[in-house]
C-alpha cells in the first residue's frame, strides 16, 4: 500500500491542470470543489498511508516510481521515501492544507480570477509534497524550486497593482539567492559523495567525514544558506513582511504553514551532516536565536495585521532554528508542527478580520470589535495564547522543549535560554497587543460591520481553534529518526532542568501578556509617553523597518546594480557586435567606389584584367 | 613566290589590336568607341588569314568570314542603340550612362 | 609581293593612328576605310584573293556606309569637333598607352619564328569549304545577321 505514497503529489497535480487548463469554463462551486477536494482526497491518502506505517514495525518506507535522469555514475529517480519525519510532514501540509483551501472557498468568492487562485494553489501543495517525501537531493530541489515559483505567483495574484509585483519580486530573488547557496551545496556533495540519494549520502559522509572537515562545513553551510533564503530568516529574511500583499490563505498556508518550515525540514532531514559540522550547527543556533529577536521587537512596532503575524512568523521560525542548532530535532519539527496549527488558525482569523472590515489593514483603526467579530475574536485569542506560550496550550509544550534543549549546549547554552526567553517576553507583548488593540476598547471605525463567515469559513476556524489547543498533547514519531549517532539528544534528555527554570519559562510570557495589558487595556502606561523619551523615536523607526535590512540591502545591492545597469546602457559586450557592423559598412563604402557606373571605368578594368592575363602568360 | 616572315603578319595584327585598344579605353565619344571595337576586330581577322595562308589551307579564311558578319551585326545593332541614346539623353558621351552608379 | 605586304602594312598602321587620334568624326570615318582597304591589299599579298575583295566590299563598302549614315543623321563631325578636343586633354592617354605597351610586349614575346610560303587560296577552294564542312556556318550566320537586321530595326524605332 505504500505505492500510493506516489498518489500524495499526483491529486493536487490533477487539480492544478484541471482548473489551470479548464478553469475558465467551470462554475465556481465545481472549482472550489475540485481545489479543495483534491487536497482533501490528499489528505486522506495520507492518512491511509499513515496508519499502517505508525502500526508496523518497518522505519522507513521507499519506493522508486521512475527513474528521471540517469547519466554516467549520476542517477536521479522519483523516488519517494517515508518515515516519521514525513509522516509529520505529509500530514501537517495535507491537512493544513485542506482546512485553509476550504477556508478560501468562502473567503476568496468574490474574486474574479477563483479558478486561478486555487490552481496555483494545488500546485504549491503538489511541490510542497514532492519536496518532504523525495528521497533524493535533485527532487527535493524541484519542490523546493515549484514551492518558490508558486509563492510568486501567489504574492503577485493582484497583479495589477505593480506594488505586488515588487513584493512578489522581491520575494523570489530573496529566495533565489539562497536557492543557489543551496544549489552549489548539491555540487559540493555531489563530487564528494557521488550520490545525491538522501540516506546513502548521509551514510558516506558519516563513513567519509570526520567532524569538523572542511567539506562537511561548506556542504552544511551552503544548505544552510538555502534554508535561510526559503525560511526567512538573517540575512534573507526582508523579503516575507512584503509578502503579505498576497491574499490572505496564501499567507497562512505558504508564509506560516508550510513553505517557510522548507528550510527547517531541509536542516531536520540532513541532521546527520550537521552533527558532523558543529560550528555550522552552533551558526543555526545564533541565527535563530539572533532572527528571532530582531523579528520581535519589530513586531512590536508595527501597525498592520499581516505584518506583526508576518514577523511573528519570522521569530518562531528562529526559535525552530535554535532548536535545530542546539540539537533538539524533534522539539523544532513538534514546533513545526504546532506553530502551523496556531498561525494558520491566526491568520485565517486575521483574514474574516479583513474581510468583515472591508479591507481594513490598520489594527489603529479598529477597536472593540470582540462583539462584532465574535469568531475571529475566538480565534485571535486562542492562537495568541499558543503563540505566546500559555501553560498547556500546544505553543507551551513546544517552546519549552526548545528552550530546555537550549540549556543543554556547553558554554553558551544558558545565553541561548536567555535569548530565548526574553524573545518569548516579546512574544507575548507583541501577539496581545495586537488582540487587545484589535478586540478590546473603544470600537474606533467601522462600527457597523458584521462578521463575514460562512460554513467553509468557520468550520477549518474550529478545527484549528481545538489543534492549537490540544496538539500539544500529540506525540509526533520522529523519534527513530533523530536517535542514530545524536549524541547532543542523549545528553539533553539527561539532562535536568531545575524547577526554577521551568518556572521562568513559564512566568515570562505571563508577564508579557501583562505588559501588554498595561498599556493598551488598561491604560496605566502609555505609547506615547515612552515615545517623549530621548532616542524612543529612532530606536522606534530603526525597529519599524526591521532593523533596516531594507535600506542596507538598497544601499550595497540595489543601488550598485542600478547604477552599473545605467552606465551600461549602451551594452559594453555589444560594441563588440556593432562593431562588426561598422566595420561592413565601411568596407562598402569603400568597395562601392568602384561601381562608378561609367562605361569607361569598367571597359579599363577589362582591359586591364586582360592585359594582365596575357602578360601572366607571356612573362612567367 | 615570295615569302613573307611569319612573325611579321602576326606583329601587324598585333600593333593594330593594340591601337584598337587604346582607342576603345581613350574616347569618350560612343561612335569612336564602336570604330576602334572595328578595328580590334578586324585586327583578329588579320591573325586568322596570315595563318590560314601559312599553313596553306582556306580554314582562316572561312573564319575571316564569320568574324566579318559578326562586326556586321554587331554594328547595325550598336549603330541602332547609338541612335536610341542620341534621342534620349541628346549627347554621344558616354559619361552619361551611369544609372548603375552605387 | 612581299613589298605589297610591307606597303599595305605601314598604311594600315598609319592610318589607324590617325583615326584614333581624330576629332572630326567624319575625317575619322575616313581614315578607317583607308585602313580596311590596306588591310584589303595585305589579304591581297598574303595570297587571299578572295577575303580581299570581301574586306572591301562588305567592311569598308558596308559597314562603314552604316557608320557614315549614322553620324550624319546625328549630325556630327563639324559641329562637335571644339567638344571633342575637350574630351582629350593630353592626360587621358597614359594609361591606355602604357596597357597597350604591356600587351604588345607581351604579344611579341610569343611569336614563333616561321616564314610563309605565299601560294594562292583561291575563291574555287572556299566555296568548297563553304559548301562542304562549313555550311552549318554559314547556316547560322544567316541567323545571325537576321537577328541583327530584327534588333536594329527594333531598337532604332521611335516610340
Amino acid at each position: 500500500m505504500f505505492e500510493s505514497l506516489g498518489l500524495l503529489p499526483t491529486f493536487p497535480l490533477l487539480g492544478f491542470l484541471t482548473l489551470f487548463l479548464a478553469g475558465g469554463f467551470l462554475p465556481r462551486r465545481m472549482i472550489g470543489l475540485i481545489g479543495a477536494g483534491s487536497i482533501g482526497l490528499s489528505f486522506l491518502v495520507a492518512l491511509s498511508i499513515v496508519m499502517p506505517f505508525l502500526s508496523g514495525d518497518s522505519e522507513e518506507v521507499r519506493h522508486v516510481v521512475y527513474t528521471w535522469l540517469s547519466v554516467g555514475n549520476f542517477e536521479s529517480t522519483f523516488g519517494l521515501y517515508l518515515d516519521g519525519l514525513t509522516v509529520v510532514m505529509i500530514l501537517v501540509i495535507t491537512g493544513v492544507g485542506f482546512l485553509i483551501h476550504l477556508y478560501s472557498t468562502g473567503f476568496m468568492i468574490d474574486d474574479p480570477s477563483f479558478s486561478r487562485f486555487f490552481a496555483i494553489m494545488n500546485l504549491f501543495v503538489a511541490s510542497m509534497l514532492i519536496l518532504v517525501i523525495a528521497d533524493n537531493l535533485l527532487l527535493l530541489y524541484l519542490g523546493w524550486e515549484g514551492v518558490g515559483l508558486c509563492s510568486y505567483l501567489l504574492i503577485g495574484f493582484w497583479y495589477t497593482d505593480p506594488e505586488n509585483g515588487y513584493a512578489a519580486r522581491k520575494a523570489f530573488v530573496t529566495t533565489r539567492v539562497g536557492d543557489t547557496s543551496m544549489a552549489i551545496g548539491l555540487f559540493l556533495l555531489f563530487t564528494q559523495l557521488g550520490t545525491l540519494d538522501i540516506q546513502s549520502l548521509l551514510v558516506f559522509a558519516q563513513d567519509r567525514w570526520d567532524i569538523g572537515s572542511g567539506f562537511a562545513i561548506a556542504a552544511t553551510l551552503l544548505l544552510l544558506g538555502g534554508a535561510v533564503g526559503k525560511s526567512a530568516q538573517l540575512p534573507l529574511q526582508t523579503w516575507l513582511p512584503d509578502a503579505m500583499a498576497g491574499p490572505t490563505p496564501i499567507s497562512a498556508l505558504i508564509h506560516a504553514a508550510t513553505m517557510v518550515t522548507a528550510g527547517v525540514y531541509l536542516i531536520a532531514r540532513m541532521h546527520p551532516l550537521f552533527e558532523l559540522a558543529p560550528n555550522v550547527q552552533l551558526l543555526v543556533a545564533l541565527i535563530g536565536l539572533a532572527t528571532l529577536l530582531i523579528a520581535g521587537f519589530t513586531a512590536m512596532t508595527q501597525h498592520d495585521i499581516k505584518r506583526i503575524l508576518a514577523y511573528s512568523t519570522i521569530s518562531q521560525i528562529g526559535y525552530m532554528f535554535l532548536g535545530l542548532g542546539v540539537g533538539a530535532w524533534s522539539a523544532s519539527i513538534f514546533h513545526l508542527m504546532t506553530h502551523a496549527f496556531f498561525k494558520a488558525l491566526l491568520f485565517l482569523g486575521a483574514g474574516t478580520v479583513i474581510l468583515s472590515l472591508h479591507h481594513e489593514h490598520d489594527i489603529f483603526k479598529m477597536g472593540g470589535k470582540w462583539r462584532q467579530l465574535p469568531v475571529a475574536f475566538a480565534s485571535f485569542m486562542i492562537g495568541s495564547l499558543a503563540l505566546a506560550a500559555f501553560p498547556f496550550t500546544s505553543g507551551y509544550f513546544s517552546k519549552d522543549e526548545i528552550l530546555i534543549g537550549a540549556l543543554a549546549v556547553e558554554g553558551v547554552g544558558l545565553w541561548l535560554w536567555l535569548g530565548g526567553v526574553v524573545g518569548a517576553f516579546f512574544t507575548g507583548i507583541y501577539s496581545f497587543r495586537l488582540v487587545f488593540v484589535v478586540f478590546f476598547g473603544e470600537s474606533r471605525g467601522h462600527h457597523d460591520e458584521g462578521e463575514v463567515t460562512g460554513l467553509a469559513m468557520a468550520l477549518p476556524l474550529f478545527v484549528l481553534m481545538v489543534l492549537a489547543l490540544l496538539g500539544g498533547f500529540i506525540h509526533i514519531p520522529v523519534d527513530n529518526v533523530f536517535s542514530h549517532g545524536a549524541a547532543l539528544v542523549a545528553t539533553h534528555e539527561e539532562h535536568s532542568v531545575s524547577t526554577f527554570m521551568h518556572a521562568v519559562m513559564i512566568v515570562v510570557p505571563l508577564l508579557g501578556i501583562g505588559v501588554s495589558y498595561l498599556f493598551y487595556c488598561a491604560g496605566v502606561f502609555s505609547v506615547s509617553s515612552l515615545m517623549k523619551l530621548p532616542l524612543a523615536k529612532t530606536l522606534h523607526s530603526f525597529w519599524y523597518s526591521g532593523w533596516g535590512f531594507d535600506y542596507l540591502y538598497k544601499l550595497l545591492f540595489i543601488s550598485p546594480f542600478l547604477w552599473l545597469s545605467k552606465v551600461n546602457r549602451r551594452d559594453v559586450v555589444d560594441t563588440f557586435y556593432a562593431g562588426i557592423v561598422v566595420l561592413s559598412v565601411f568596407g562598402n563604402a569603400v568597395s562601392v567606389r568602384s561601381q562608378s557606373g561609367l562605361l569607361r571605368w569598367y571597359i579599363l578594368s577589362i582591359v586591364i584584367g586582360i592585359v594582365l592575363l596575357v602578360s601572366l602568360g607571356a612573362f612567367l | 613566290m615570295d615569302t613573307i616572315p611569319f612573325e611579321h603578319g602576326l606583329l601587324l595584327a598585333s600593333a593594330l589590336f593594340a591601337l584598337g585598344l587604346v582607342g576603345v579605353t581613350t574616347r569618350r565619344n560612343i561612335v569612336f568607341v564602336l570604330m576602334s571595337l572595328e578595328i580590334m576586330l578586324n585586327a583578329t581577322g588579320l591573325v586568322f588569314v596570315v595563318g590560314s595562308s601559312k599553313w596553306g589551307h582556306a580554314d582562316g579564311q572561312i573564319m575571316f568570314l564569320m568574324i566579318l558578319t559578326l562586326a556586321a551585326a554587331e554594328v547595325a545593332v550598336g549603330l541602332a542603340l547609338i541612335i536610341q541614346l542620341y534621342r534620349r539623353f541628346k549627347t554621344v558621351d558616354i559619361d552619361v550612362l551611369s544609372q548603375l552608379k552605387g | 609581293m612581299s613589298f605589297l605586304f610591307y606597303a599595305g602594312g605601314a598604311v594600315a598602321l598609319i592610318s589607324t593612328l590617325f583615326v584614333i587620334l581624330q576629332t572630326n568624326v567624319v575625317h575619322a570615318l575616313i581614315y578607317l576605310v583607308l585602313s580596311l582597304l590596306a588591310v584589303a591589299v595585305v589579304f591581297f599579298s598574303l595570297g587571299a584573293p578572295f577575303v580581299a575583295l570581301l574586306e572591301a566590299i562588305v567592311y569598308a563598302g558596308a559597314i562603314m556606309v552604316l557608320f557614315l549614315f549614322v553620324v550624319m543623321m546625328l549630325n556630327l563631325g563639324q559641329t562637335t569637333r571644339e567638344q571633342e578636343k575637350a574630351w582629350l586633354p593630353p592626360r587621358v592617354w597614359l594609361i591606355p598607352v602604357v596597357l597597350a605597351t604591356v600587351l604588345l610586349s607581351g604579344l611579341l614575346s610569343s611569336f614563333p619564328a616561321n616564314s610563309i610560303e605565299v601560294t594562292e587560296v583561291g575563291v574555287m577552294e572556299v566555296s568548297g569549304l563553304l559548301f562542304g564542312p562549313y555550311v552549318l556556318a554559314v547556316e547560322l550566320a544567316s541567323f545571325l545577321l537576321l537577328a541583327g537586321l530584327i534588333s536594329a530595326y527594333h531598337l532604332a524605332k521611335s516610340r
